[in-house]
């Protein structure tokens, strides 16, 4: 596997066949996402599933129909407890708001737990355009900043690296001693963050939900960085999607339960952060000031376009897991912060550059094994075939395409026109397939892609309809 | 499904959707459709205006041109319905029957008077082995088949139509057939129409794995019930030289599948060394 960082911005297909032909990649993918996903099945298996994905369903339906109100009390009761609620419509707006409190704030260093809603607005290098040094302290996302790639997996970001490659990685950046033992890998990790943790002034993280009822914002990890980055610094900013949002702590759990058993296999996570405003008198940690910052960036035209079930994603990771798809081709051939079925729906809507986000709701089979992970149950194929539609519409696909829907569209709505391509194709196709022994090998132009790697089939002689003519004139004749 | 139509007296005639690409390349596939419900007492009939239901132009997202087929096909089958001349439609295939019986409700949701009449054809539609097992009642026909037999449960079928233990029941049913397990057999197999070749790459990989796990079984013949996938799976097993291969379940319910021979027959001898010139010929 070379070095070079991954360039996201390379066209379609560029990225999907360097991804196909990378060996390293797909050996990485197998061994992580069949884990995962049996995790998952397991976890999921032992409490009632169906229940449970309706019930987590119902109370994110109830968060869309109520949003607004629901936001207004987030804010109420999170400036009630003494934090700070900012609102940005962009991701420039985000980039600013952050840079100014830690402008204000005077910080030197910013320490991060996992947010994919600051790789969405490319956060990071806002700070450090702005002269800040950022940490990233998940070890998935400490790994990936050294070696310059975005994350490739909602959950698991670094999933499109081996051990072995993680250990080179080390080595050439840390100075690690030649080791594939994750506990000593790990070690060296907790050695380096932990003086970060500790000198930094600033804490950053995502949210994986937000109480609206009390101003809770929560945070599950496996790994005690949530809980460092949002105790030991002085300043604590919390960055969230508009759509993390439950009404009530009750809700917050079955969120809680419905996000571990789905995306690790978990019954519960080692951490879960709760924090609900800055350090008060008496408290024994916990920061002194604490910022929200919401970020709309297109999630409330989602709803607007009829994407709105997009926004009931808890981001689990299960639909990445099962995808025949992203199982072949990984995270970063999406070319978007968010990868696989969920990606390929949230990527064309939200404010992002993504190199021919018109590709992703193709890159699908349509299979449905994520619609049958989803823990709140979103019908992802259909708002994949939605977003095809909505490509048409906008002129997005070649004129040939175009013209050969159009073609094939007019010659199967009259049964003549039909039944004589048929015989036209049966006799080309015939002639064809007796020179290559058989069956078609080679097809030309457009159907070539097909017997690349495929045969194929010469069409039947004799129709089915010309058969079943033939034997209702054969039996009318006995009778 | 839930919203499937109920029967008091078993159906005495259906009309045979047969879908394009068995009329087109796989007409044994239809033979073997007609046989097997003909063979269970029910009357076939064969409405010859169908063609395609539109599956390939909604799936590549041109709706426009995919509401003509639609419309056409229910013009075709459900008058057919209401006047009470068929009892139901069948078709061998879970990906057409739920384009027809599930997908047409997004499709014609704004076309006047379509979606009354789409939803009355839709629960009455039927894709073969759910026919055959929830409708008639059938658990075994009288099949025989000597090999080893294993099942790929296509993803519109399992995931769209809930159809899994039909054809199950109906395959373990069949005389002679030794059943072997089959890795991810829940696992698309990359087909997904144009996605085969507007991502001919992906869907090869993901057809390469249904491969590998097809030989890892050893299975003479992997059933299933939809022939694009079965295509699919066969075009890749032909062009990797794998002596097993998918076939219609109908085909395997109907007696037409023989199994290969497992060693192939001695390559023919060399051919005689061409005649000397001097060697009279004639």
């Amino acid at each position: 596997m070379s070095t070079s960082a991954i360039d996201l911005s390379l066209p379609y297909k560029k990225r999907v066949d360097d991804a196909l032909h990378n060996k390293q990649l797909k050996v990485a993918l197998d061994r992580a996402t069949g884990r995962m996903a049996g995790q998952r099945v397991a976890a999921m298996g032992a409490v009632d599933a169906p229940r449970l994905r309706a019930q987590v369903r119902q109370m994110k339906e109830h968060v869309l129909r109520t949003w607004p109100e629901l936001l207004e009390q987030l804010e109420t009761q999170v400036t009630a407890n003494g934090g700070h609620v900012h609102w940005a419509k962009e991701a420039a707006d985000l980039q600013r708001i952050v840079v100014e409190i830690a402008r204000k704030a005077n910080v030197q260093k910013v320490v991060k737990a996992k947010s994919m809603a600051t790789e969405e607005v490319h956060l990071n290098q806002a700070l450090q355009r702005a002269g800040l040094k950022v940490v990233e302290t998940d070890l998935g996302e400490y790994i990936i900043q050294l070696a310059g790639e975005p994350p490739s997996h909602i959950v698991a970001p670094v999933i499109h690296r081996r051990v072995e490659d993680i250990a080179a990685i080390f080595q050439r950046e840390l100075d690690m001693p030649p080791t594939l033992d994750p506990q000593v890998i790990c070690g060296v990790a907790r050695g380096v963050l932990r003086k970060e943790f500790l000198s930094a002034e600033m804490g950053i993280s995502g949210c994986n939900f937000a109480i609206a009822e009390t101003g809770t914002c929560c945070i599950v990890t496996n790994e005690g960085n949530g809980r460092m980055t949002s105790t030991l610094p002085r300043v604590y900013v919390v960055v969230m999607g508009l759509e993390k949002l439950v009404p009530t702590v009750e809700d917050a759990f079955l969120q809680y339960q419905a996000l571990c058993r789905s995306s690790t296999g978990q019954q519960c996570s080692v951490y879960l952060s709760m924090t609900s405003g800055p350090r008060k008198p008496g408290d024994v940690d916990g920061p002194e000031e604490f910022h929200l910052v919401l970020l709309d960036n297109g999630r409330l035209d989602m709803l607007a376009k009829g994407y709105g079930e997009a926004l009931c994603c808890i981001r689990c990771g299960a639909c990445l897991n099962v995808c025949p798809v992203y199982r072949e081709i990984g995270g970063h051939a999406y070319g978007s912060t968010y990868s696989g079925p969920i990606g390929a729906v949230i990527s064309p809507n939200i404010h992002m550059e993504v190199t021919d986000v018109d590709k992703l709701p193709y890159a699908s089979s349509l299979c449905g094994a994520c619609r049958d992970a989803c823990p709140v149950q979103i019908d992802l194929p259909r708002m994949l075939l939605e977003l095809r539609r909505d490509v048409v519409e906008a002129e997005g696909t070649t004129l040939f395409d175009r013209a050969a829907m159009q073609g094939f569209s007019k010659m199967m709505q009259s049964r003549s026109s039909y039944e004589n391509a048929g015989k036209l194709g049966s006799l080309a196709s015939n002639v064809l397939a007796r020179l290559s022994g058989g069956n078609l090998t080679f097809l030309p132009g457009p159907l070539s892609p097909w017997t690349e790697s495929r045969d194929l089939p010469p069409l039947a002689r004799h129709s089915f309809r010309e058969q079943w003519q033939q034997r209702r004139a054969a039996r009318k004749q006995i009778v | 499904m839930a919203d499937k139509r109920t029967y008091s007296s078993p159906p005495r005639r259906v009309a045979l959707f047969v879908t394009c690409m068995v009329d087109m390349i796989y007409p044994e596939v239809g033979m073997a459709t007609v046989e097997l419900l003909e063979r269970h007492g029910v009357e076939v009939l064969f409405p010859l205006e169908q063609t395609c239901c539109g599956q390939p132009a909604f799936n590549a997202g041109f709706w426009d041109e995919a509401r003509p087929l639609a419309r056409r096909f229910v013009d075709i089958f459900e008058p057919l319905l209401r006047s009470k001349q068929i009892d139901a439609v069948v078709a061998p295939s879970g990906s057409c029957t739920a384009m027809t019986s599930h997908f047409y409700r997004q499709l014609l949701a704004e076309e006047p008077g379509y979606p009354e009449r789409a939803a009355l054809l839709a629960a009455a539609t039927f894709e073969l082995t759910e026919f055959l097992v929830d409708v008639l009642g059938v658990e075994a026909v009288d099949a025989q088949f000597t090999g080893r037999l294993t099942y790929h449960g296509c993803c519109h079928l399992l995931r769209e139509l809930g159809i899994d233990r039909q054809p199950r029941t109906l395959l373990q049913q069949v005389n002679g057939a030794e059943w072997v397990a089959l890795n991810g057999e829940e696992e698309c197999c990359g087909f997904g129409g144009l996605f085969a070749v507007k991502n001919s790459g992906i869907s090869t990989a993901m057809g390469n794995r249904k491969v590998q796990n097809l030989v890892r079984s050893d299975a003479d013949v992997v059933a299933l019930c939809d022939v694009s996938c079965m295509t699919h799976i066969n075009g890749l097993l032909s062009r990797q030289g794998e002596r097993c291969r998918a076939v219609h379940i109908a085909q395997v319910l109907a007696n037409q599948v023989d199994v290969r021979p497992r060693t192939l027959p001695e390559p023919p001898s060399q051919p005689l060394e061409k005649p000397r010139r001097w060697q009279d010929t004639t």
